[in-house]
């Protein structure tokens, strides 16, 4: 190593190696969340869009179902968003703003 | 009662075979009876790093299928009479090797070894899974980069759920985190990732730090497990890591740079 290595090694924050770092953080969080899921989810969510779509026709990615662990329990998360011309269901959402924010 | 250790990574060329090597003779130098078995069906290497390529007569195959006894099959180390040498199959495919005959291979070596070392293969097909099925501790090998470290964790995960001790509710496998090809000088430079942040992304206890060392590279070219090279800092690293494996408070080396003077510290050397 030379005098201007000395020099480049005092800026740490930017360097490749916290880049990976963080990079990897992110990652194997993310892939340990998916790892302690059941492998049913996707029939689920499968099973439940064709019996939605018995009463009203839903769009392929309108429906969400997610596993979250809260404590010492895990909650099945279900989320359905319903088309707007959707009269057959009572639709709460999505509510309309008559005067959008900028 | 003897322990079944697997030497694993997911990734490729992180050191696999040279730590199962390594490992084997340092424990072997310690005086256990091991065992070493290459679960590397149609790429068989640990022959080749153990430097007893051309003593092959039967593999692990041969014994699974009954074509061979386990004697006939295991080599006895020239250097080392308490360390025997269980070849992988060249010629079969990996879909030779069964849960059973596997099982039954292992409860034969366990009645005349200590310590069992089960080198994988790389990736998660049926080598890899087989042989940390039945696995007591895991070596899990790492190198300081990205993708190494991911696979690690992903082996780490199937450790936890598809061996025999999860399927059975035993206690877990021990895990150990074996950092290789480690250079200090690259982690001050910010090149590489520390040994601090692979094991805050991994959390596993760090059995050892093996350095980037040219002594590796020599001694596979010449079939000679780099633990018995105990002029080199690889082999001094091995031995180490064997100690503190087996139970010895050793401090971790090779983890900082070695003091270097003004001089070469100015102008490089």
């Amino acid at each position: 190593m030379g005098l201007l290595d000395y020099f480049r090694s005092r800026t740490p924050n930017t360097s490749s190696a916290s880049v990976a770092k963080e990079r990897l953080q992110i990652l194997v969080a993310h892939e340990r969340s998916e790892r302690n899921k059941p492998d049913y989810l996707p029939r689920l969510q499968r099973d439940l869009l064709e019996v939605v779509r018995r009463y009203v026709h839903v769009d392929d990615n309108a429906i969400t179902v997610t596993m979250e662990e809260d404590g010492n329990h895990e909650v099945l998360e279900l989320n359905i968003v319903l088309p707007e011309e959707a009269a057959a269901a009572p639709k709460p959402k999505p509510r309309q703003r008559s005067h959008p924010r900028r | 009662m003897s322990r079944i250790i697997v030497v694993t990574s997911g990734k490729g060329g992180v050191g696999k075979t040279t730590t199962s090597a390594a490992f084997a003779m340092g424990l072997a130098m310690k005086g256990y009876k091991t065992a070493v078995i290459d679960f590397d069906v149609g790429l068989r290497n640990l022959d080749l790093i153990m430097g007893c390529e051309r003593r092959v007569v039967y593999d692990f195959v041969n014994v699974i299928n009954g074509e061979a006894t386990l004697n006939q099959a295991l080599i006895r180390d020239k250097r080392r009479d308490n360390l025997s040498i269980l070849p992988a199959s060249q010629t079969r495919d990996k879909e030779s090797l069964t849960q059973e005959g596997v099982e039954r291979v292992l409860n034969e070596l366990s009645e005349t070894f200590e310590y069992i070392v089960c080198d994988s293969p790389a990736g998660i097909e049926r080598g890899a899974t087989l042989a940390m099925y039945f696995a007591d501790d895991a070596v899990v090998v790492t190198n300081p980069e990205v993708s190494s470290v991911r696979d690690s964790d992903r082996m780490l995960g199937i450790l936890a759920s598809k061996s025999r001790r999860a399927e059975q509710g035993l206690e877990p496998i021990k895990e150990y985190l074996l950092l290789t090809r480690y250079s200090p000088e690259r982690v001050r430079l910010g090149e590489m990732l520390s040994v601090a942040d692979v094991q805050d992304i991994l959390s596993l206890h760090l059995l050892g730090v093996i350095p980037e060392s040219k002594s590796v590279l020599s001694a596979s070219n010449s079939g000679t497990p780099v633990t018995l090279d105990e002029k080199s800092d690889a082999g001094q690293a091995y031995r180490d890591v064997v100690r503190r494996y087996l139970g010895e408070r050793v401090p971790h080396r090779f983890v900082e740079e070695e003091k270097k003077g003004l001089f070469s510290r100015l102008f490089g050397g």
